[in-house]
């Protein structure tokens, strides 16, 4: 295969959009860890029921109502979650918290299985996202220029809240001491039982753009979830502007390791973790460990 | 045997070797694999024991090594002319270098990011096993592992298999009861103050990461025979959840406890599966039940059994992290 200019444009904003996916799986996982102190190993899991979600709901409306709808209703799952069974557990050990989350992995597998069967599902094309553009003789498919927008949207969104309104004030001084701010009357039950739904509802839109571009199979939860931890884990953990670093760089190097060995294309994100690890072992922009 | 030296229970422990000697003697042939399932599946919840129940450090990547263990042999006996045995041999090495340079990135790391790495390179290993298809046959698995003809019947897999298990349970036994044993356990405890003592923390933890590894890879070994063969799944994410709730069943107080779980997960397992065909789910709401309502296990509900856990004389009765790191 002969590598040109164009080639190497077309990898980058292949792996810019991938990036953008991580980045809205990896921020609400690091959200949930920073508030609630968990690490939701079921993110990968709720991200791909939204994807089979949208297909379906899609097949019943169209691909936006879909695109509304399914994060809200993996949200509320979500909440459901929290309130039913993470909350029991908040004074456990981690542990406990961790194998909690990697039980319902498990549970979703099989509910995937049982609701949409065992083969890969794709959602029909959709009519707005279809053709692309050229730019520079590279092709920008609309469906990625989509999936990129869609994320930076997000992005922005994410930041506006938790850095100019009260309730991101909130959030991030739970973030510190989640301890002080219910002393301080704040219904800190309440605000993680929301937080955890927002970050899965972002999963959820990570899940609705990605819908578009692949299809849905029973193995893409740990697929993702790995990706999302080698987000984290090269951002820093529990750092918004980490997870958005991370996700880039890994969204890039996935994806021109596709180009070197597209087998194992995996292998050069864990090779770049490997290298973050050793040089600096909270992360890029993860505070150094007290 | 080995444990008698123990003082008391050694006659219970006698009986109970007696019993698993005698055990396959006119017994349906299923019931046999299912016994030799339970030690196989056994030690590899002991190795994650090591880890977890005693060095406190949880993994969510053990099956990696398993797998590795399971393929070495597998490769081995289909790829070369290499005898069973020293493909038995080789396996638990394998893992534990494999181990070796996986732990080298997860020891120096706190709780959250170790759970994290393990998960992360479990399956990569997990992705390298099942896309590397000119190698391992990739979806399909390697299968046509012949054995030499003194194991061809399944009671002599039964007894090489107790014979290995037990092998194992004795070094593991050593390993636990020595100064590095207890160095271990107090590193679960308190790995600040350890540290203070003076003991390079990092290196004791990366050294039970790669025996842990080799044990869980004499296993994974032991299973590619018992099945003649060796397949992903053996290296999933879902084999290193086993492993963790058979510890978590067996309670991480207990020595042997992640036996009692291997043989409560596979019984069930027969049962479920006879009528459900989704077993993951029913894994899935059972470590969510023992999560919530048993966090100290079925042996630390009080189920004990009194020849296996022996609370009473301090130095085995290991309060898991669960217990103790309630802040």
């Amino acid at each position: 295969m002969e590598v040109t200019l164009s080639l190497i444009l077309a990898q980058a904003v292949a792996g810019l959009t991938r990036g953008m996916l991580y980045y809205l799986l990896a921020s609400g996982l690091t959200l949930i860890f920073g508030v609630l102190g968990v690490i939701n190993f079921a993110h990968g899991t709720f991200y791909m029921v939204t994807v089979f979600l949208t297909i379906t709901l899609a097949a019943a409306t169209n691909y936006w109502v879909a695109a509304v709808l399914a994060p809200l209703i993996l949200a509320l799952i979500g909440g459901l979650c929290e309130i039913f069974l993470l909350r029991r557990i908040y004074k456990a050990h981690h542990l406990l918290q961790l194998l909690l989350t990697f039980a319902l992995v498990y549970i979703g597998v099989d509910v995937v299985k049982l609701a949409w069967g065992t083969y890969p599902k794709s959602l029909p094309p959709v009519e707005l996202l279809q053709g692309g553009m050229f730019m520079g003789g590279v092709r920008l498919p609309t469906s990625y220029l989509f999936m990129i927008a869609v994320s930076a949207a997000t992005g922005i969104g994410m930041w506006l809240i938790l850095y100019k309104t009260k309730w991101g004030t909130i959030i991030r001084a739970c973030t510190i001491d989640s301890e002080v701010a219910d002393a301080l009357g704040i219904n800190v039950r309440l605000l993680f039982t929301l937080v955890f739904m927002l970050g899965i509802w972002l999963a959820g839109i990570g899940g609705v753009v990605a819908a578009p571009v692949i299809s849905a199979t029973s193995g893409m939860d740990m697929e993702i979830i790995i990706l999302c931890f080698a987000v984290v884990i090269v951002g820093g953990v529990g750092s918004l502007r980490g997870a958005l670093l991370g996700a880039l760089i890994i969204g890039l190097v996935e994806s021109f390791g596709l180009l070197i060995l597209p087998q194992f294309a995996i292998a050069f994100a864990f090779g770049v973790m490997a290298v973050v690890l050793i040089i600096r072992p909270t992360g890029l922009l993860g505070k150094p460990a007290a | 045997m080995l444990l008698g030296k123990y003082g008391k229970g050694t006659l219970g422990r006698s009986l109970i070797v007696l019993l698993f000697l005698l055990l396959p003697i006119g017994m349906p042939k299923f019931f046999i694999f299912l016994l030799t399932e339970i030690f196989i599946l056994g030690l590899f919840g002991l190795a994650v024991n090591l880890l977890v129940g005693y060095s406190g450090m949880v993994t969510f990547g053990h099956g990696a090594f398993y797998g590795l263990g399971a393929y070495t042999v597998g490769l081995l006996m289909t790829k070369t002319g290499i005898p069973f045995a020293a493909a038995m041999f080789v396996a638990p090495l394998t893992a534990a270098a494999f181990g070796l340079i996986i732990g080298f990135f997860c020891v120096r790391l706190t709780q959250f990011y170790f759970a994290m790495l393990t998960l992360a390179f479990g399956m990569l290993v997990w992705a390298i096993i099942y896309k590397w298809e000119s190698f391992t046959g990739g979806d399909n698995g390697l299968v046509g592992v012949v054995l030499p003809s003194i194991l061809s019947s399944p009671q002599a897999i039964y007894y090489f298999t107790l014979g290995v298990f037990a092998v194992c349970l004795a070094i593991q036994w050593k390993i636990i009861n020595s100064p590095f044993g207890y160095t271990m356990r107090a590193i679960r405890e308190n790995p600040e103050r350890v540290r203070f003592l003076g003991i390079p923390l990092t290196r004791y933890k990366l050294a039970i990461f790669v025996v842990s590894a080799g044990f869980a890879g004499i296993s994974g070994g032991l299973y590619t025979a018992f099945t003649k063969g060796a397949f992903p799944d053996y290296a999933s994410w879902a084999k290193s959840g086993e492993g963790l709730i058979m510890v978590l069943i067996g309670g991480m107080s207990s020595f042997i406890g992640p036996l009692i779980g291997s043989a409560v997960l596979l019984f069930l397992q027969q049962i479920v599966t006879t009528f459900f065909k989704y077993w993951s789910i029913v894994l899935g709401f059972l470590l969510l039940l023992v999560v919530l309502f048993l966090p100290e296990g079925v042996m630390g509900a009080g189920v004990r059994i009194r020849f296996l856990s022996r609370p009473k004389e301090g130095e085995n009765s290991n309060p898991g992290p669960a217990r103790k790191e309630k802040r």
